[in-house]
């Protein structure tokens, strides 16, 4: 396994605020990996970091084994594709596409074979000559990548890359990213706030809090073994019960109605949520509520609000947070 | 939002009687550049273009548009470096005092020509007098550039900093450097702000006296000094008309070429 990016110690305050505090992080080749934490916690900057727009106060940086903590972004084999976007205004699509050959001297009859290629790729033939105000939010951001792709970098850097986009075009882009990484084979790197996206899409997560990795593994670790109440309240819906001085997390589908497992607890019904295809149960144990999700497969009687029931799941899918 | 009739009466009298405050003048003037009469009755007996073809035997009147034109250039393109350098640096960079600085550049605009005028008098009669040198062209000039450069930091500022950064980081994220995101992407996208207060810095010298007053060598006259000078002279009166319907008509182009350019509508200016 050769390393794409290994960050050692990588510190960087904007005055006061220590936005990313002592970060390690190695990155494998190929690897689509995810940067997951709430706004301020430092995945952004570890980003920029990465693409050379801020630079490290202490720490090392390196890309594909060569230190580039002090090297400027267009000396860098990275690409970006940008919240917001990025694409220029006044340039084509075809243009913008362009760009990065264009500045590296490619040739201009190479320049529009690849740039054309890129376009089909992220499926946006026949958008060649338009302006990006004549893009929708979707058609924008495949431009985005395919201007970055365009120049095969080493390592693709996404920051939010579907925030911007409505609920349902954000649920395709998720499964087409993932083909469009497997089909290109470059690193992925990308921030993301929303706990699914990294989920679904990840190899490998990092939790980010307050300015520092707080758990890394892949998305089954993350979610099922959390190692904190943070990580535990970010990734997936928190169930905390606290028993004998001590802090555990249970996953809420992990919870079956009636005494079914190994750990049986009685509670007082607080509220049923139909929700579909699963409902939604709270029930208060002590001081705490625990959220469960029943399928709705037609196999149960659900309670209402107010019984006094019986819970339970089995102890290996509990885990001590605290 | 729902206005009464009577209210909507109102907004439209009102509006044309601003117009017409404003423009009424210049349509005498424009008709009197045609009115062959020397003491202007009104309304003309008759049209004729006679003081039109006296414009190029006038006296003086050519050579006050070509000093007008070179310091209204120069002042323009002293603001336009200045002006936008020191508008990038505000946007760009955050650095001990920026704050200060922006106030310190806006504030000629809003200070009385005839203050600036002063001061700049005084400035370069201390400066030149030991040199044995006299207040010239280039004096002017300087004396412009100082609310010219207003104009230009304005439109610029707000044009970078409606643009923001990201585009710059995308060029040099795809491999740009700092020269060809510059030349590729920076210049193309404030090119019309540039335009816009270069065309409004430009208008502003152009009609400036207070401060050229203050400014201008023995020699040194520039368009609105020769109007300002001739138009108490019988002889000369309807020739003043004949400029300023010109004028009118000349600048008219620019200020909607400006218009068009700034489309944020944030270049303001004395104009």
């Amino acid at each position: 396994m050769t390393i794409a990016i290994r960050l050692s110690k990588v510190a960087k305050s904007f005055g006061e605020v220590k936005a990313v505090d002592g970060v390690d992080l190695e990155i494998a080749d190929g690897e689509f990996f995810a940067m997951l934490g709430p706004s301020g916690s430092g995945k952004t900057t570890v980003l920029r970091l990465i693409a050379g727009f801020e630079l490290p106060d202490s720490g090392l940086i390196e890309i594909d084994g060569v230190d580039v903590s002090q090297t400027p972004p267009f000396n860098r084999d990275v690409n970006t594709v940008f919240q917001d976007y990025a694409l220029f205004p006044h340039m084509t699509v075809l243009e913008n596409v362009e760009y990065g050959l264009k500045v590296k001297k490619v040739g201009k009859a190479e320049r529009a074979v690849r740039a054309r290629k890129a376009l089909q790729r992220v499926k946006l033939e026949g958008y060649e000559a338009r302006k990006p105000a004549q893009l929708s939010g979707g058609q924008r951001q495949r431009v985005a990548l395919a201007r970055a792709l365009v120049n095969e970098p080493k390592v693709l850097l996404l920051d939010e890359p579907l925030g911007a986009l409505d609920l349902q075009l954000r649920h395709e882009m998720q499964v087409e990213l993932k083909e469009l990484q497997r089909d290109v084979g470059i690193t992925f790197i990308f921030v993301t706030h929303d706990q699914e996206e990294a989920l679904t899409m990840a190899d490998r997560i990092a939790v980010f809090h307050a300015g520092n990795i707080v758990q890394m593994g892949t998305a089954r670790e993350i979610y099922e073994q959390p190692n904190s109440e943070f990580v535990a309240g970010f990734v997936g819906i928190s169930n905390l019960l606290h028993r004998d001085q001590k802090v555990i997390s249970i996953r809420p589908e992990k919870i079956k109605l009636g005494q079914v497992g190994d750990r049986v607890y009685s509670g007082l019904v607080s509220s049923v949520m139909f929700l579909g295809a699963l409902t939604r149960i709270n029930v208060l144990i002590g001081d705490d509520t625990l959220t469960l999700l029943a399928e709705n497969d037609g196999t149960q009687e659900f309670p209402t609000v107010g019984d006094q029931i019986e819970i339970s799941w089995n102890s290996k899918y509990e885990f001590q947070v605290g | 939002m729902y206005l009464s009739r009577r209210a909507r009466m109102l907004l439209a009298t009102l509006t044309f009687g601003t117009l017409g405050f404003i423009y009424v003048p210049l349509i005498v003037v424009a008709i009197n550049s045609f009115n062959p009469s020397r003491s202007f009755s009104w309304p003309p007996q008759s049209l004729s273009t006679v003081w039109w073809g006296r414009l190029t035997e006038s006296n003086g009147v050519l050579p006050a548009i070509a000093t007008s034109i070179k310091v209204g250039l120069g002042a323009t393109a002293i603001a336009l470096v200045l002006g936008t350098c020191i508008a990038f640096a505000v946007s760009r960079y955050s650095f001990y005092g920026k704050n200060t600085l922006s106030l310190l550049v806006i504030f000629p605009i809003a200070l009385p020509g005839i203050i600036t005028g002063i001061a700049l008098n005084t400035t370069f009669h201390t400066f030149l007098d030991p040199l044995n040198k006299e207040l010239a062209l280039w004096t002017v000039v300087v004396g412009h550039a100082t609310f010219c450069i207003v104009v230009v930091y304005n439109n610029m500022l707000a044009r970078l900093r409606r643009l923001g950064q990201s585009l710059e980081e995308a060029s040099q994220d795809l491999g740009a450097n700092i020269f060809q995101t510059f030349r590729f992407v920076t210049f193309p996208l404030v090119r019309s702000a540039l335009v816009a207060g270069g065309l409004l810095a430009f208008a502003l010298s152009f009609d400036e006296i207070v401060v050229t007053t203050f400014t201008a060598g023995p020699g040194t006259e520039t368009l609105p000094q020769w109007i300002f000078n001739n138009l108490f002279r019988p002889n000369q009166a309807p020739i003043v008309n004949v400029v300023a319907t010109l004028l009118i008509v000349v600048f008219i182009f620019p200020v909607w070429l400006s218009q068009h350019y700034s489309q944020d509508g944030s270049a303001g200016g004395r104009l």
